[in-house]
């Protein structure tokens, strides 16, 4: 046992950052948490609708049961399904410690936790603080981390960059390489574990609901220093947002969840005020072909829709890519006290008062269910282990993830208000294990030769120097908008293999291109470019994990969307038919004649694809490209099943 | 010699069509119009600081970032001169995170919500003079954060373990500190405040709207007093000149002057209770 505090560093100051900061702290650890900016600022603050927990504040049987098996499935059974499990189980006592520690969250007339709903569920399910929660979680957050630095527990490197990890002889984790943004001076900090709570890439498609900051340049590194990354070709497009020339701004699923409708004029080109078009002349889309779940379909389900109305139907409003969100029948009251985050955005960015007139919105790329791969520790009932120091860990010993930067929790799409919930809970849930991680190393850090981190350190520095001597003709802001573009072009809503391998070919131009690249900017205080040069380098490689998976993974599952390898549900199908032609199966007599004509087709084709690509996407750093592999996925406690939301 | 191949023709050509995500909405106004803007810029603390001007290609919907990502992309001044790009700070560009604060055509606001189309030409673009220069438009406000440690802007709470509910809080009382809390410590209140130097020790109006916002929570209510006494030395809430600016040009419209007035009242009834006390 060593003879002092515990020591780790996190990287990144959101949900998922400052909950583990805040638990080991209350573990007698010691945190340093390093962050681009002031820990404020960090992008879950951009959350918006809610976070879920099964609390059942309604009386409507909900259960965390209910949750988990939502969630299951609509990642389309691609998750680890212990881990959702134990997430979902937990929530509710995060939601009320979150409420302990002064989060404003909406209230009932008994001054209880309120609930809304969300997509992919028909419970109440989603706590919320007006329209900015994940602002509010992460003020509370990071309430108790400043309160910890007051009391000497953590420190924050604030304006300061993650380069890398300082890897031992045995490629252990042994501390982090760390850039500071203002004096430029790069340096190592040694430490018992890293933790990389980074977020996640939106960048790499240059205009995201993302904030500036998401680069996914960590979680890259780590890539390039030998760590898998899972699921990359995951990228989830969120139905409602509004364009802008810098980002593209969310409009939170919870306007759906408190009665928004999404529509069309049903005569394409209607170019009438909508307000004046009739009920019977208005194409509410999704509530037609979705009667159970309406305009709450999960957000593949629905951001494809909004594709084909506005593509193949050509019936987008004006002509333009755009579908009305309708929030116009409700009072101004209700939407002040709700939704007044986002009405006073859509106000601010259109000149568009959204309580008066129907919003124009079209999907954005919003969050990334991909990302470093990570281990979790099952107990002897086959469901989570809490001590386990596996929790967490990347493929590189003493190297974690959590948060939106680990793949772990959302499968093959997420569902909305649950990236909060999967942040906060993974944060908490690692301390325990980093502890008794540090407990069973062989070799502490105070063990490791000084040479290790000179080594780190200076190949870092060497590092920069090389890049403030780039002096070509491409200007390095301009090659990541081309990025993005390539990305958004080809590796979207809906894919197709003649345009990812396009794709493929712009990217590796652009990796070409990137060797030609200006340092912009040489001098040597709070000089962001040489640091975004870097970032580039690291999204460029994501871009081939990301645009890789998609190509080789030739099926259709959840945000990733192959119409030529669409299995073509049949319309009258219920996904009970599947659960009792695996247990007919099973007992060897399949009663062919008993399901519906075309439905036993479908069922195999399903059971074959689902043998063929139920797997997790493993991507490692190989000959400069990403090497492919696949895992199977925990499905233990749900049998997969084909997803249905009609 | 280098190739030009698809990707970098491929910028020239008509966006294929799902380029969504809005693009081509933009992409089919564009117009020849400019605009210009008038930049102050200083290399490092305490060096001087000069203009320069610069000019942008007019696009829909512009704001004051998407224009500095456009001389980031071509950092040439309107002379033609070629410069380091102009260094700001930006996250969300949505109004939540507090970051891209600065003065604007003379105004303390935020950089993501001014719509180029709402402003005059040039446009001039400054940083806070409340807080040091780190570089350009970045600014330092540090000092604001170091504030929130003073007045223990946190619950005291007994541990993040499962120790079950919160307190039941009427939805009112919900309302009243949901809008304080909105405060990002973005610290337009405090460029806007006459009494707010960069030499002197004034807390300042989010600062006070912390205390307010703590001390009415249940729990929070509980260490009320340490967080009263915090404001009563130097610096604190009877340095207050009541000029109100701060609550005009708070971009989350938190009622900032009402605050003030709040934690007026409490400070006294703590005043004369510690005059009873002692």
């Amino acid at each position: 046992m060593m003879n002092r505090k515990k020591k780790i560093v996190i990287i990144g100051g959101g949900l998922a950052g400052l909950a583990l900061a805040m638990k080991f702290c209350e573990r007698n650890g010691e945190v340093t948490v390093v962050s681009y900016q002031s820990l404020k600022r960090s992008h879950s603050v951009c959350a918006q609708g809610g976070i879920n927990a099964a609390i059942d504040a309604k009386n409507e049987g909900d259960s965390p049961e209910k949750h988990f098996y939502d969630t299951i499935k609509g990642g389309d059974f691609l998750a680890h399904q212990p881990l959702v499990r134990d997430m979902c189980f937990q929530a509710p006592a995060i939601i009320h410690l979150m409420d302990r520690m002064g989060v404003a969250f909406n209230r009932t007339g008994e001054g209880h936790l309120d609930f809304r709903r969300f997509g992919g569920t028909l419970y109440n399910r989603t706590a919320f603080a007006g329209a900015t929660t994940g602002q509010q979680l992460v003020y509370a957050l990071d309430e108790q981390v400043r309160r910890n630095i007051h009391d000497g527990n953590a420190t924050a490197l604030e304006w300061h960059e993650y380069l890398g990890a300082v890897l031992d002889s045995d490629g252990i984790c042994r501390g982090a390489v760390i850039h500071d943004l203002k004096t430029d001076e790069i340096y190592t900090l040694p430490a018992d574990a890293v933790v990389l709570a980074t977020g996640g890439p939106g960048q790499v498609y240059g205009r995201s609901t993302n904030s500036v900051v998401n680069t996914g340049a960590a979680a890259t590194t780590a890539y390039l220093q030998g760590a898998k990354y899972a699921n990359g070709e995951f990228i989830q497009i969120h139905p409602t947002a509004i364009p802008g020339q810098d980002k593209l701004r969310l409009m939170s699923e919870s306007a759906r969840g408190e009665g928004g409708r999404v529509w069309v004029p049903r005569k394409a080109d209607d170019r009438r005020d909508p307000k004046k078009i009739p009920e019977n002349e208005r194409f509410y889309f999704l509530e037609e072909k979705y009667p159970l779940f309406k305009n709450l379909v999960p957000r593949d389900v629905a951001s494809r829709e909004i594709y084909d109305i506005v593509y193949n139907q050509k019936m987008g409003v004006d002509g333009d890519p755009m579908v009305y969100l309708d929030l116009t029948h409700k009072s101004r009251e209700f939407l002040d006290n709700r939704l007044g985050g986002i009405m006073d955005i859509y106000t601010k960015f259109t000149g568009v008062d959204p309580r008066d007139h129907p919003m124009k919105i079209f999907p954005a790329v919003h969050y990334s269910m991909g990302g470093l791969w990570t281990d979790y520790g099952p107990d002897q009932n086959g469901l989570i282990d809490h001590g386990s120091p596996r929790n967490q860990m990347t493929s590189i010993t003493g190297l974690f993830a959590a948060g939106e930067a680990d793949y772990q929790y959302h499968g093959a799409n997420r569902l909305g208000a649950i990236s909060l919930l999967s942040c906060i809970y993974t944060g908490l849930m690692l301390a325990r294990g980093i502890m008794n991680y540090t407990d069973s190393l062989e070799k502490s850090v105070d063990d490791i030769p000084s040479t290790v981190f000179d080594d780190a350190r200076n190949h870092w520095k060497a590092r920069f120097k090389e890049i403030k001597k780039m002096n070509g003709r491409e200007n390095p802001y301009q090659l990541h908008q081309e990025l993005g573009e390539v990305m958004l072009a080809n590796v979207l809503i809906v894919r197709d293999n003649k345009s990812l391998e396009k794709a493929t070919d712009e990217i590796n131009d652009i990796e070409t291109r990137f060797k030609d690249v200006k340092c912009v900017d040489t001098s040597d205080w709070a000089n962001p470019s040489p640091s975004f040069i870097n970032q580039l380098f690291c999204m460029i490689h994501l871009s081939k994990i990301i645009t890789k998976g998609a190509l080789l993974r030739d099926e259709f599952r959840g945000s990733h969307y192959k119409p030529d390898f669409d299995l073509t549900q049949p319309k009258d199908f219920d996904p009970h038919e599947y659960i009792e032609y695996l247990e007919q199966k099973q007992y060897g007599d399949i009663a062919e004649d008993k399901f519906p004509a075309g439905h036993l087709d479908y069922m195999k084709r399903f059971e074959e694809n689902n043998i063929k690509w139920l797997k997790t996407t493993v991507a490692q750093f190989k000959d400069n490209q990403p090497d492919i592999t696949y895992d199977e996925v925990d499905t233990s406690l749900i049998t997969p099943r084909p997803r249905k939301y009609d | 010699m280098r190739r030009r191949t698809a990707a970098s023709k491929g910028r020239h050509q008509k966006k294929r069509r799902d380029l969504a995500a809005s693009g081509e909405v933009i992409h089919k106004t564009m117009t020849d119009k400019k605009i210009t803007f008038k930049i102050k810029r200083q290399d490092k603390p305490g060096s001087p600081s000069y203009w320069q001007n610069f000019q942008v290609a007019y696009k829909p919907f512009a704001n004051i970032i998407s224009c500095l990502m456009e001389i980031q992309r071509n950092p040439t001044t309107k002379a033609g001169k070629t410069v380091a790009p102009v260094t700001w700070d930006c996250n969300c560009l949505e109004e939540v995170c507090g970051s891209c604060t600065m003065v604007i055509n003379g105004k303390v606001r935020q950089a993501c919500t001014a719509l180029v189309d709402n402003l005059e030409q040039p446009i001039a673009l400054e940083p806070m003079t409340k807080f040091p220069v780190v570089r350009d438009l970045q600014v330092n406000r540090t000092r604001m954060f170091e504030n929130l440690k003073k007045v223990k802007a946190w619950i005291d709470i007994d541990g993040s373990h499962d120790i079950g509910e919160g307190a039941i809080m009427p939805d009112s009382d919900r309302a009243k500190r949901y809008v304080m809390s909105e405060c990002m410590t973005c610290g337009c209140c405090l460029e806007a405040c006459p009494q707010f130097s960069l030499n002197n020790s004034f807390m300042g109006a989010a600062t006070f709207n912390q205390v307010r916002l703590f001390n009415l929570h249940p729990a929070g209510s509980m260490n009320k007093e340490e967080r009263l006494d915090a404001v009563m030395g130097e610096g604190g809430i009877t340095d207050c000149g009541n000029a109100q600016v701060c609550v005009e040009v708070c971009p989350k419209n938190i009622p900032l002057t009402e605050s003030i007035a709040d934690i007026g009242r409490q400070t006294s009834w703590q005043f004369i209770k510690n005059l009873l006390v002692k």
